[in-house]
Protein backbone atom coordinates (compact mmCIF):
# COMPACT_ATOMS: atom_id res chain seq x y z
CA UNK A 1 0.00 0.00 0.00
CA UNK A 2 3.08 2.05 1.25
CA UNK A 3 4.55 2.02 -2.65
CA UNK A 4 1.65 3.09 -4.42
CA UNK A 5 1.64 6.60 -5.61
CA UNK A 6 -1.99 7.54 -4.39
CA UNK A 7 -1.52 6.71 -0.95
CA UNK A 8 1.05 9.12 -0.85
CA UNK A 9 -0.95 12.10 -3.03
CA UNK A 10 -3.67 11.63 -0.19
CA UNK A 11 -1.04 12.47 2.16
CA UNK A 12 0.04 15.40 0.19
CA UNK A 13 -3.29 17.06 0.01
CA UNK A 14 -3.49 16.51 3.78
CA UNK A 15 -0.10 18.42 4.27
CA UNK A 16 -1.49 21.34 1.79
CA UNK A 17 -4.84 21.51 3.77
CA UNK A 18 -2.54 21.30 6.99
CA UNK A 19 0.12 24.28 6.04
CA UNK A 20 -1.98 26.44 3.61
CA UNK A 21 -3.41 28.96 5.87
CA UNK A 22 -1.07 30.65 8.32
CA UNK A 23 -1.60 32.33 11.93
CA UNK A 24 -3.92 35.51 11.04
CA UNK A 25 -5.51 33.80 7.46
CA UNK A 26 -8.37 33.20 9.06
CA UNK A 27 -10.72 33.63 5.60
CA UNK A 28 -8.53 31.09 4.25
CA UNK A 29 -9.66 28.28 6.97
CA UNK A 30 -12.96 29.09 6.61
CA UNK A 31 -13.01 28.47 3.18
CA UNK A 32 -10.88 25.37 3.91
CA UNK A 33 -13.38 24.11 6.87
CA UNK A 34 -16.04 24.04 4.28
CA UNK A 35 -13.81 22.01 1.68
CA UNK A 36 -13.04 19.75 4.48
CA UNK A 37 -16.36 19.29 5.46
CA UNK A 38 -17.72 19.02 1.76
CA UNK A 39 -15.00 16.45 0.99
CA UNK A 40 -15.67 14.39 3.78
CA UNK A 41 -19.23 14.20 3.26
CA UNK A 42 -18.94 13.42 -0.30
CA UNK A 43 -16.18 10.70 0.15
CA UNK A 44 -18.42 8.95 2.72
CA UNK A 45 -21.49 9.12 0.54
CA UNK A 46 -19.47 7.96 -2.10
CA UNK A 47 -19.06 4.35 -0.26
CA UNK A 48 -23.03 3.90 -0.98
CA UNK A 49 -23.24 5.79 -3.84
CA UNK A 50 -20.08 5.38 -5.64
CA UNK A 51 -19.21 1.39 -4.65
CA UNK A 52 -22.62 -0.33 -3.95
CA UNK A 53 -24.81 1.94 -6.09
CA UNK A 54 -27.37 3.21 -3.62
CA UNK A 55 -28.30 6.44 -3.42
CA UNK A 56 -28.48 7.92 0.07
CA UNK A 57 -30.15 11.01 -0.07
CA UNK A 58 -30.63 11.84 3.51
CA UNK A 59 -26.50 11.21 4.46
CA UNK A 60 -27.02 14.82 6.27
CA UNK A 61 -28.48 12.49 9.17
CA UNK A 62 -25.37 11.35 10.29
CA UNK A 63 -23.51 14.81 10.13
CA UNK A 64 -26.83 16.15 12.10
CA UNK A 65 -26.64 13.42 14.28
CA UNK A 66 -22.75 13.34 15.07
CA UNK A 67 -23.44 17.24 16.00
CA UNK A 68 -25.84 16.95 18.42
CA UNK A 69 -24.51 14.00 20.27
CA UNK A 70 -21.14 15.27 20.65
CA UNK A 71 -22.78 18.74 21.89
CA UNK A 72 -24.47 16.83 24.00
CA UNK A 73 -22.15 15.29 25.87
CA UNK A 74 -19.99 18.42 26.21
CA UNK A 75 -22.51 20.63 27.05
CA UNK A 76 -24.76 18.26 29.38
CA UNK A 77 -22.81 15.99 30.82
CA UNK A 78 -19.57 17.56 30.63
CA UNK A 79 -17.22 15.28 28.46
CA UNK A 80 -14.10 16.41 26.78
CA UNK A 81 -13.84 17.07 23.39
CA UNK A 82 -11.92 13.41 22.42
CA UNK A 83 -14.23 11.46 24.11
CA UNK A 84 -17.37 13.28 22.68
CA UNK A 85 -16.30 13.21 19.45
CA UNK A 86 -14.95 9.20 19.13
CA UNK A 87 -18.32 8.23 21.50
CA UNK A 88 -20.63 10.40 18.22
CA UNK A 89 -19.31 8.67 15.49
CA UNK A 90 -19.20 5.26 17.05
CA UNK A 91 -23.06 5.93 18.28
CA UNK A 92 -24.54 7.50 14.90
CA UNK A 93 -22.17 4.65 13.06
CA UNK A 94 -23.99 1.82 15.04
CA UNK A 95 -27.38 3.37 14.68
CA UNK A 96 -26.66 3.24 10.73
CA UNK A 97 -26.04 -0.11 10.99
CA UNK A 98 -29.26 -1.10 12.99
CA UNK A 99 -31.05 1.60 10.20
CA UNK A 100 -29.55 -0.21 7.41
CA UNK A 101 -30.34 -3.95 7.80
CA UNK A 102 -33.89 -2.68 7.62
CA UNK A 103 -33.73 -0.04 5.02
CA UNK A 104 -31.64 -1.86 2.67
CA UNK A 105 -34.17 -4.58 1.79
CA UNK A 106 -35.08 -1.90 -0.46
CA UNK A 107 -33.74 -0.85 -3.65
CA UNK A 108 -33.50 2.14 -5.89
CA UNK A 109 -35.78 4.83 -5.63
CA UNK A 110 -37.35 3.43 -2.90
CA UNK A 111 -34.37 3.00 -1.10
CA UNK A 112 -33.54 6.78 -1.81
CA UNK A 113 -36.82 7.63 -0.71
CA UNK A 114 -36.35 5.35 2.50
CA UNK A 115 -33.35 7.47 3.50
CA UNK A 116 -35.06 10.99 3.22
CA UNK A 117 -38.10 9.41 5.97
CA UNK A 118 -34.37 8.15 8.09
CA UNK A 119 -34.13 11.86 7.81
CA UNK A 120 -37.22 13.58 8.18
CA UNK A 121 -38.00 10.46 11.61
CA UNK A 122 -35.06 11.38 13.18
CA UNK A 123 -35.39 15.91 12.35
CA UNK A 124 -38.69 14.97 14.02
CA UNK A 125 -37.60 13.21 17.04
CA UNK A 126 -34.98 15.60 17.57
CA UNK A 127 -37.18 18.57 16.99
CA UNK A 128 -39.51 17.28 20.08
CA UNK A 129 -36.82 15.84 22.24
CA UNK A 130 -36.95 18.40 25.38
CA UNK A 131 -33.26 16.96 26.22
CA UNK A 132 -31.20 18.10 23.09
CA UNK A 133 -33.64 20.98 23.60
CA UNK A 134 -36.31 20.71 20.85
CA UNK A 135 -36.68 22.93 18.40
CA UNK A 136 -34.94 25.44 20.05
CA UNK A 137 -31.40 22.92 19.80
CA UNK A 138 -28.92 23.68 22.30
CA UNK A 139 -26.31 26.62 23.04
CA UNK A 140 -22.80 25.82 24.05
CA UNK A 141 -20.77 27.88 27.38
CA UNK A 142 -18.43 29.96 25.66
CA UNK A 143 -15.98 28.36 28.22
CA UNK A 144 -15.84 25.34 26.60
CA UNK A 145 -13.38 26.55 24.33
CA UNK A 146 -10.71 27.29 27.07
CA UNK A 147 -9.54 23.67 27.52
CA UNK A 148 -8.30 24.50 24.10
CA UNK A 149 -6.50 27.77 24.27
CA UNK A 150 -9.63 29.78 24.08
CA UNK A 151 -11.74 30.44 21.02
CA UNK A 152 -9.22 31.50 18.69
CA UNK A 153 -6.73 28.79 19.10
CA UNK A 154 -9.80 25.93 19.59
CA UNK A 155 -11.11 27.30 15.92
CA UNK A 156 -7.54 26.05 14.71
CA UNK A 157 -7.45 22.72 16.65
CA UNK A 158 -10.96 22.14 15.09
CA UNK A 159 -9.82 23.02 11.70
CA UNK A 160 -7.01 20.69 12.15
CA UNK A 161 -9.31 17.93 13.21
CA UNK A 162 -11.09 18.07 10.29
CA UNK A 163 -8.47 18.28 8.15
CA UNK A 164 -8.15 15.19 10.23
CA UNK A 165 -11.46 13.59 9.17
CA UNK A 166 -11.04 14.48 5.66
CA UNK A 167 -8.03 12.52 5.51
CA UNK A 168 -9.34 9.90 7.13
CA UNK A 169 -12.21 9.98 4.91
CA UNK A 170 -10.20 9.93 1.50
CA UNK A 171 -7.44 6.86 3.12
CA UNK A 172 -10.87 5.06 3.75
CA UNK A 173 -12.44 5.52 0.31
CA UNK A 174 -8.81 4.39 -0.85
CA UNK A 175 -8.80 0.90 1.69
CA UNK A 176 -12.03 0.21 1.12
CA UNK A 177 -11.54 0.52 -2.61
CA UNK A 178 -8.88 -1.82 -2.64
CA UNK A 179 -10.02 -4.66 -0.33
CA UNK A 180 -12.10 -7.28 -0.78
CA UNK A 181 -15.14 -6.00 0.88
CA UNK A 182 -14.97 -3.03 -1.74
CA UNK A 183 -14.62 -5.72 -4.76
CA UNK A 184 -18.09 -6.89 -3.29
CA UNK A 185 -19.29 -3.72 -2.85
CA UNK A 186 -18.43 -2.78 -6.35
CA UNK A 187 -19.39 -5.90 -7.24
CA UNK A 188 -23.15 -5.17 -6.08
CA UNK A 189 -23.06 -2.07 -7.79
CA UNK A 190 -22.73 -3.61 -10.43
CA UNK A 191 -25.57 -6.00 -10.78
CA UNK A 192 -26.81 -7.09 -7.05
CA UNK A 193 -28.17 -10.36 -8.06
CA UNK A 194 -25.34 -11.67 -9.97
CA UNK A 195 -23.14 -10.50 -6.85
CA UNK A 196 -25.42 -12.67 -4.65
CA UNK A 197 -25.20 -15.72 -6.65
CA UNK A 198 -21.37 -15.45 -7.03
CA UNK A 199 -21.74 -15.27 -3.04
CA UNK A 200 -21.42 -12.05 -1.57
CA UNK A 201 -23.33 -11.64 1.30
CA UNK A 202 -24.82 -8.63 -0.05
CA UNK A 203 -27.61 -7.95 2.59
CA UNK A 204 -24.76 -7.72 5.54
CA UNK A 205 -21.83 -6.06 3.02
CA UNK A 206 -24.39 -2.95 2.07
CA UNK A 207 -25.25 -2.28 5.72
CA UNK A 208 -21.41 -2.33 6.69
CA UNK A 209 -21.44 0.45 3.99
CA UNK A 210 -24.16 2.18 5.21
CA UNK A 211 -22.36 2.06 8.84
CA UNK A 212 -18.86 2.73 7.62
CA UNK A 213 -20.16 5.98 5.78
CA UNK A 214 -22.10 7.51 8.90
CA UNK A 215 -18.66 6.96 11.22
CA UNK A 216 -16.62 10.23 9.49
CA UNK A 217 -19.35 12.50 8.90
CA UNK A 218 -20.81 12.38 12.04
CA UNK A 219 -17.85 12.93 13.69
CA UNK A 220 -17.28 15.97 11.35
CA UNK A 221 -21.02 17.15 12.37
CA UNK A 222 -19.60 17.03 15.72
CA UNK A 223 -16.53 19.13 15.23
CA UNK A 224 -18.33 21.19 12.87
CA UNK A 225 -20.97 22.20 15.56
CA UNK A 226 -19.14 22.67 18.08
CA UNK A 227 -16.99 24.83 16.77
CA UNK A 228 -20.67 27.10 16.47
CA UNK A 229 -21.42 26.01 20.04
CA UNK A 230 -24.91 25.71 18.83
CA UNK A 231 -26.94 22.88 17.37
CA UNK A 232 -30.60 23.16 15.91
CA UNK A 233 -32.60 20.83 14.48
CA UNK A 234 -32.93 22.68 10.56
CA UNK A 235 -29.17 23.17 10.76
CA UNK A 236 -28.50 19.55 11.54
CA UNK A 237 -30.60 17.33 9.36
CA UNK A 238 -31.07 20.38 6.50
CA UNK A 239 -31.19 18.37 3.26
CA UNK A 240 -29.76 21.15 1.44
CA UNK A 241 -26.32 19.76 2.55
CA UNK A 242 -27.20 16.25 1.28
CA UNK A 243 -27.78 17.42 -1.58
CA UNK A 244 -24.71 19.09 -2.60
CA UNK A 245 -23.15 16.31 -1.36
CA UNK A 246 -24.62 14.69 -4.08
CA UNK A 247 -23.69 17.38 -6.48
CA UNK A 248 -20.17 17.35 -5.72
CA UNK A 249 -19.73 13.42 -5.66
CA UNK A 250 -21.46 13.37 -9.22
CA UNK A 251 -19.32 15.78 -10.62
CA UNK A 252 -16.25 14.92 -9.37
CA UNK A 253 -16.99 11.02 -10.82
CA UNK A 254 -18.78 8.45 -8.65
CA UNK A 255 -16.89 5.63 -7.93
CA UNK A 256 -13.68 7.27 -8.06
CA UNK A 257 -11.24 8.91 -4.76
CA UNK A 258 -10.40 11.94 -6.60
CA UNK A 259 -13.86 12.97 -7.80
CA UNK A 260 -15.64 13.80 -4.60
CA UNK A 261 -12.37 15.79 -3.41
CA UNK A 262 -12.12 17.71 -7.36
CA UNK A 263 -16.08 17.71 -7.26
CA UNK A 264 -15.88 19.56 -3.82
CA UNK A 265 -13.00 21.92 -4.77
CA UNK A 266 -15.30 22.93 -8.07
CA UNK A 267 -18.46 22.69 -6.29
CA UNK A 268 -17.02 25.47 -3.90
CA UNK A 269 -15.67 27.89 -6.21
CA UNK A 270 -18.91 27.62 -7.97
CA UNK A 271 -20.93 28.46 -5.31
CA UNK A 272 -18.59 31.03 -3.70
CA UNK A 273 -19.14 32.71 -7.09
CA UNK A 274 -22.71 32.51 -7.64
CA UNK A 275 -23.38 33.88 -3.91
CA UNK A 276 -21.46 36.62 -4.56
CA UNK A 277 -22.58 37.53 -7.79
CA UNK A 278 -25.74 39.73 -8.23
CA UNK A 279 -28.01 37.74 -10.71
CA UNK A 280 -27.23 34.30 -8.91
CA UNK A 281 -27.06 35.28 -5.13
CA UNK A 282 -30.30 33.71 -4.29
CA UNK A 283 -30.49 30.89 -6.94
CA UNK A 284 -27.38 29.17 -6.05
CA UNK A 285 -29.38 25.60 -4.80
CA UNK A 286 -31.30 25.85 -8.73
CA UNK A 287 -27.75 25.92 -10.40
CA UNK A 288 -27.07 23.49 -8.22
CA UNK A 289 -29.97 20.98 -9.03
CA UNK A 290 -29.62 22.09 -13.07
CA UNK A 291 -25.98 21.00 -13.09
CA UNK A 292 -26.79 17.63 -10.60
CA UNK A 293 -29.71 17.15 -14.09
CA UNK A 294 -26.82 17.68 -16.85
CA UNK A 295 -24.17 15.33 -15.02
CA UNK A 296 -26.73 12.61 -14.44
CA UNK A 297 -28.25 13.12 -18.14
CA UNK A 298 -24.93 13.36 -19.95
CA UNK A 299 -22.05 12.83 -18.18
CA UNK A 300 -23.07 9.91 -15.37
CA UNK A 301 -19.41 9.25 -14.92
CA UNK A 302 -18.71 12.26 -13.93
CA UNK A 303 -15.23 14.51 -14.20
CA UNK A 304 -12.94 11.63 -13.43
CA UNK A 305 -14.94 9.16 -14.79
CA UNK A 306 -14.45 10.95 -17.91
CA UNK A 307 -10.86 11.87 -17.59
CA UNK A 308 -10.54 7.50 -16.75
CA UNK A 309 -12.13 6.39 -19.65
CA UNK A 310 -10.37 9.13 -21.96
CA UNK A 311 -6.36 8.34 -20.65
CA UNK A 312 -6.80 5.01 -19.53
CA UNK A 313 -3.27 5.17 -17.67
CA UNK A 314 -4.37 7.89 -15.63
CA UNK A 315 -5.67 5.34 -13.50
CA UNK A 316 -2.58 3.39 -12.66
CA UNK A 317 -1.54 7.10 -10.66
CA UNK A 318 -4.57 7.96 -9.37
CA UNK A 319 -7.80 6.46 -7.92
CA UNK B 1 -22.21 -43.31 -5.37
CA UNK B 2 -22.99 -40.24 -3.08
CA UNK B 3 -25.98 -38.36 -4.04
CA UNK B 4 -23.79 -34.14 -4.22
CA UNK B 5 -27.21 -32.48 -5.04
CA UNK B 6 -30.43 -34.28 -3.60
CA UNK B 7 -33.54 -32.52 -5.73
CA UNK B 8 -36.80 -33.87 -3.84
CA UNK B 9 -40.56 -33.31 -4.40
CA UNK B 10 -39.94 -30.06 -5.21
CA UNK B 11 -42.79 -27.84 -6.57
CA UNK B 12 -42.92 -23.94 -7.48
CA UNK B 13 -46.36 -22.11 -8.31
CA UNK B 14 -46.46 -18.55 -9.36
CA UNK B 15 -49.91 -17.71 -8.73
CA UNK B 16 -51.44 -19.88 -10.54
CA UNK B 17 -48.80 -21.70 -12.57
CA UNK B 18 -47.55 -24.53 -11.62
CA UNK B 19 -43.83 -23.99 -13.18
CA UNK B 20 -42.18 -27.07 -11.46
CA UNK B 21 -43.92 -29.87 -9.86
CA UNK B 22 -42.92 -32.81 -7.43
CA UNK B 23 -39.71 -32.95 -9.03
CA UNK B 24 -37.08 -35.07 -7.48
CA UNK B 25 -33.69 -36.19 -9.14
CA UNK B 26 -29.99 -35.92 -7.51
CA UNK B 27 -26.18 -35.60 -8.84
CA UNK B 28 -23.78 -37.61 -7.78
CA UNK B 29 -20.38 -36.77 -7.49
CA UNK B 30 -18.21 -36.46 -10.23
CA UNK B 31 -21.38 -36.85 -12.36
CA UNK B 32 -22.90 -34.55 -15.38
CA UNK B 33 -26.76 -34.25 -15.51
CA UNK B 34 -28.04 -33.18 -18.55
CA UNK B 35 -31.58 -31.13 -17.71
CA UNK B 36 -33.35 -30.80 -21.28
CA UNK B 37 -36.77 -30.15 -22.35
CA UNK B 38 -38.93 -27.75 -24.11
CA UNK B 39 -39.04 -23.98 -23.74
CA UNK B 40 -41.28 -23.34 -20.35
CA UNK B 41 -40.96 -26.79 -19.37
CA UNK B 42 -39.18 -25.07 -16.03
CA UNK B 43 -35.63 -25.69 -16.12
CA UNK B 44 -34.05 -22.70 -15.16
CA UNK B 45 -36.87 -22.03 -12.25
CA UNK B 46 -35.44 -25.72 -11.46
CA UNK B 47 -31.84 -23.54 -11.31
CA UNK B 48 -33.15 -20.96 -9.42
CA UNK B 49 -34.80 -23.13 -7.08
CA UNK B 50 -31.76 -24.69 -6.06
CA UNK B 51 -29.51 -22.05 -5.86
CA UNK B 52 -32.12 -19.94 -3.40
CA UNK B 53 -33.01 -16.83 -6.22
CA UNK B 54 -36.78 -18.84 -5.65
CA UNK B 55 -37.94 -20.28 -2.55
CA UNK B 56 -39.94 -23.20 -3.60
CA UNK B 57 -43.39 -24.00 -2.68
CA UNK B 58 -42.87 -27.45 -1.61
CA UNK B 59 -39.87 -29.90 -1.53
CA UNK B 60 -36.69 -30.18 -0.05
CA UNK B 61 -33.31 -29.42 -1.69
CA UNK B 62 -29.88 -30.73 0.36
CA UNK B 63 -26.51 -30.17 -1.23
CA UNK B 64 -23.65 -32.05 0.59
CA UNK B 65 -25.88 -33.59 2.96
CA UNK B 66 -27.29 -30.06 3.92
CA UNK B 67 -30.43 -28.80 3.77
CA UNK B 68 -30.08 -25.71 1.62
CA UNK B 69 -34.05 -25.32 0.75
CA UNK B 70 -35.17 -21.65 0.59
CA UNK B 71 -31.21 -20.49 1.66
CA UNK B 72 -30.01 -17.22 0.25
CA UNK B 73 -27.64 -17.27 -3.15
CA UNK B 74 -24.96 -16.37 -1.42
CA UNK B 75 -25.36 -18.92 1.33
CA UNK B 76 -25.69 -21.35 -1.28
CA UNK B 77 -22.45 -20.26 -3.18
CA UNK B 78 -20.53 -20.14 0.03
CA UNK B 79 -21.26 -23.68 0.07
CA UNK B 80 -19.59 -24.72 -3.32
CA UNK B 81 -22.42 -24.52 -6.09
CA UNK B 82 -21.90 -22.05 -8.71
CA UNK B 83 -23.66 -20.90 -11.56
CA UNK B 84 -23.94 -19.21 -15.31
CA UNK B 85 -27.08 -17.86 -16.49
CA UNK B 86 -28.73 -18.13 -19.68
CA UNK B 87 -28.87 -14.42 -20.06
CA UNK B 88 -25.45 -12.83 -19.42
CA UNK B 89 -25.04 -10.85 -16.10
CA UNK B 90 -21.51 -9.52 -16.11
CA UNK B 91 -20.27 -6.76 -14.13
CA UNK B 92 -19.93 -4.45 -16.91
CA UNK B 93 -18.08 -2.28 -15.92
CA UNK B 94 -15.63 -3.93 -14.03
CA UNK B 95 -12.20 -6.08 -15.99
CA UNK B 96 -12.61 -9.75 -16.66
CA UNK B 97 -9.84 -9.93 -13.86
CA UNK B 98 -12.51 -7.91 -11.36
CA UNK B 99 -15.44 -10.33 -12.66
CA UNK B 100 -13.59 -13.36 -12.03
CA UNK B 101 -12.17 -12.39 -8.90
CA UNK B 102 -15.57 -11.68 -7.08
CA UNK B 103 -16.41 -15.39 -8.25
CA UNK B 104 -13.22 -16.38 -6.19
CA UNK B 105 -13.07 -13.80 -3.31
CA UNK B 106 -16.48 -15.35 -2.19
CA UNK B 107 -16.75 -18.87 -3.52
CA UNK B 108 -16.02 -22.12 -1.65
CA UNK B 109 -12.93 -21.57 -0.89
CA UNK B 110 -14.07 -17.29 0.91
CA UNK B 111 -9.88 -16.64 -0.33
CA UNK B 112 -7.77 -13.51 0.48
CA UNK B 113 -7.83 -10.97 -2.35
CA UNK B 114 -4.45 -11.51 -3.34
CA UNK B 115 -4.82 -15.77 -3.80
CA UNK B 116 -8.48 -15.18 -5.18
CA UNK B 117 -6.55 -13.07 -8.15
CA UNK B 118 -4.62 -15.89 -8.79
CA UNK B 119 -7.73 -18.04 -9.03
CA UNK B 120 -9.38 -15.67 -11.21
CA UNK B 121 -6.47 -15.67 -13.75
CA UNK B 122 -6.37 -19.39 -13.66
CA UNK B 123 -9.91 -19.65 -14.34
CA UNK B 124 -9.52 -17.03 -17.38
CA UNK B 125 -7.19 -19.08 -18.79
CA UNK B 126 -9.28 -22.23 -18.24
CA UNK B 127 -12.17 -21.03 -20.08
CA UNK B 128 -9.81 -19.11 -22.89
CA UNK B 129 -10.04 -14.88 -21.52
CA UNK B 130 -6.52 -14.68 -20.44
CA UNK B 131 -5.34 -11.75 -23.04
CA UNK B 132 -8.66 -9.95 -22.37
CA UNK B 133 -8.00 -9.77 -18.49
CA UNK B 134 -8.04 -5.81 -18.39
CA UNK B 135 -10.93 -5.77 -20.49
CA UNK B 136 -13.93 -4.62 -19.13
CA UNK B 137 -16.75 -6.90 -19.51
CA UNK B 138 -19.25 -4.75 -21.37
CA UNK B 139 -16.32 -5.05 -24.65
CA UNK B 140 -16.68 -8.39 -25.13
CA UNK B 141 -18.65 -10.26 -27.39
CA UNK B 142 -21.35 -12.54 -26.66
CA UNK B 143 -19.41 -15.56 -26.74
CA UNK B 144 -17.01 -13.73 -24.82
CA UNK B 145 -19.75 -12.94 -21.96
CA UNK B 146 -20.65 -16.56 -21.65
CA UNK B 147 -17.11 -17.58 -21.24
CA UNK B 148 -16.82 -14.85 -18.75
CA UNK B 149 -20.04 -16.55 -17.13
CA UNK B 150 -18.63 -19.90 -17.15
CA UNK B 151 -15.14 -18.38 -15.82
CA UNK B 152 -16.76 -16.55 -12.63
CA UNK B 153 -18.43 -19.83 -11.61
CA UNK B 154 -14.98 -21.95 -11.90
CA UNK B 155 -12.92 -18.87 -10.11
CA UNK B 156 -15.18 -20.25 -7.07
CA UNK B 157 -14.17 -23.85 -7.48
CA UNK B 158 -17.03 -24.52 -6.73
CA UNK B 159 -18.47 -28.50 -6.12
CA UNK B 160 -21.08 -28.69 -8.35
CA UNK B 161 -21.41 -25.90 -11.63
CA UNK B 162 -24.76 -25.51 -12.99
CA UNK B 163 -24.98 -24.25 -16.07
CA UNK B 164 -28.01 -22.52 -18.15
CA UNK B 165 -27.62 -22.69 -21.96
CA UNK B 166 -23.60 -21.99 -22.04
CA UNK B 167 -23.50 -22.60 -25.71
CA UNK B 168 -26.95 -20.90 -26.15
CA UNK B 169 -26.41 -17.62 -29.12
CA UNK B 170 -22.95 -18.66 -29.83
CA UNK B 171 -21.97 -19.85 -33.62
CA UNK B 172 -20.69 -23.23 -34.57
CA UNK B 173 -17.26 -22.71 -34.58
CA UNK B 174 -17.81 -20.76 -30.78
CA UNK B 175 -19.99 -23.50 -29.97
CA UNK B 176 -16.84 -26.42 -30.71
CA UNK B 177 -14.94 -23.82 -28.46
CA UNK B 178 -16.78 -24.00 -26.24
CA UNK B 179 -17.83 -27.46 -25.99
CA UNK B 180 -13.98 -28.37 -25.77
CA UNK B 181 -13.61 -26.75 -22.67
CA UNK B 182 -16.31 -27.92 -20.92
CA UNK B 183 -14.77 -31.53 -22.16
CA UNK B 184 -11.85 -29.92 -20.49
CA UNK B 185 -13.69 -28.93 -16.88
CA UNK B 186 -15.41 -32.43 -17.25
CA UNK B 187 -11.76 -33.82 -17.14
CA UNK B 188 -11.03 -32.03 -13.85
CA UNK B 189 -13.75 -34.33 -12.36
CA UNK B 190 -16.42 -31.18 -11.53
CA UNK B 191 -19.88 -32.30 -11.01
CA UNK B 192 -21.91 -30.36 -13.04
CA UNK B 193 -25.79 -29.79 -13.87
CA UNK B 194 -26.71 -28.46 -16.98
CA UNK B 195 -29.54 -27.24 -19.02
CA UNK B 196 -29.02 -26.94 -22.82
CA UNK B 197 -30.84 -27.14 -26.01
CA UNK B 198 -28.21 -28.39 -28.22
CA UNK B 199 -28.83 -31.97 -28.48
CA UNK B 200 -26.10 -33.27 -29.97
CA UNK B 201 -23.78 -31.49 -27.34
CA UNK B 202 -25.42 -32.55 -24.53
CA UNK B 203 -25.57 -35.96 -25.30
CA UNK B 204 -22.25 -36.27 -25.37
CA UNK B 205 -21.43 -34.49 -22.59
CA UNK B 206 -24.24 -35.72 -19.92
CA UNK B 207 -23.39 -39.46 -18.38
CA UNK B 208 -27.24 -38.96 -17.35
CA UNK B 209 -30.09 -36.89 -18.71
CA UNK B 210 -33.10 -35.88 -16.97
CA UNK B 211 -36.13 -34.81 -18.80
CA UNK B 212 -38.75 -32.26 -18.02
CA UNK B 213 -41.79 -31.09 -19.77
CA UNK B 214 -44.53 -28.46 -18.01
CA UNK B 215 -41.99 -28.81 -14.97
CA UNK B 216 -42.47 -32.43 -14.19
CA UNK B 217 -39.98 -35.43 -15.11
CA UNK B 218 -40.90 -37.18 -18.27
CA UNK B 219 -37.94 -39.46 -18.48
CA UNK B 220 -34.50 -39.68 -16.81
CA UNK B 221 -31.60 -42.41 -17.95
CA UNK B 222 -28.93 -42.36 -19.73
CA UNK B 223 -28.45 -40.42 -22.95
CA UNK B 224 -29.02 -43.29 -25.25
CA UNK B 225 -32.14 -43.94 -23.44
CA UNK B 226 -33.74 -40.98 -22.59
CA UNK B 227 -32.87 -41.04 -26.75
CA UNK B 228 -35.13 -43.87 -27.58
CA UNK B 229 -37.95 -43.03 -25.05
CA UNK B 230 -40.84 -42.91 -27.36
CA UNK B 231 -42.49 -40.12 -24.65
CA UNK B 232 -39.53 -37.92 -25.04
CA UNK B 233 -39.62 -38.54 -28.78
CA UNK B 234 -42.86 -37.71 -28.72
CA UNK B 235 -42.63 -34.51 -26.66
CA UNK B 236 -40.05 -33.40 -27.67
CA UNK B 237 -37.45 -34.05 -29.98
CA UNK B 238 -40.52 -34.13 -32.57
CA UNK B 239 -42.05 -36.75 -35.28
CA UNK B 240 -41.63 -40.53 -34.00
CA UNK B 241 -40.91 -40.93 -37.87
CA UNK B 242 -37.74 -38.98 -37.53
CA UNK B 243 -35.78 -41.26 -35.44
CA UNK B 244 -36.55 -44.82 -37.49
CA UNK B 245 -35.82 -43.12 -41.28
CA UNK B 246 -32.15 -44.44 -41.84
CA UNK B 247 -29.27 -41.03 -41.31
Amino acid sequence: MLRRPFFWIIAVTIALFAAAPHGSDVELRESLILAAVYITLASNLNLMLGYAGYVNFGSIVFFGLGGYFCVYFMGSLGWGLASSLVVSGVAVSAAALVFGLGILRLRGVHFALATIGVNEAVMAFVTNFEPWGGSTGIYLSPELFQPLGGPASALWVIYYLLVAIMGASLYLSYFIKRSKFGLGLLSIGQNEDAAAVLGVPAPRYKALAYSASALLPAVAGGLYFFKGAFVQPADAFDLTLSTEAIVITMLGGQGTIVGPALGAYLYEELRGWLLTSETFANFQLVVAGVLLLLIVQFAPEGLMGFLYRRFPRLRRILE
Amino acid sequence: MTALLEVSELSKRFGGLHAVEALSFSVGEGEILGLIGPNGAGKSTVFNLINGVFAPSAGRVAFRGEDITGAAPYRVARLGLARTHQIVQPFAGMSVLDNCTVGACFGRENLPLAKARQAAREAAALVGLEKRLDAPALELTIAGKKRLELARALAARPALLMLDEVLAGLNPTEVAQMVETLRTIRGRGLSILMIEHLMQAIMSLSDRIVVLTSGTKLSEGSPAQVAHDPAVIAAYLGDPEMVRRPP
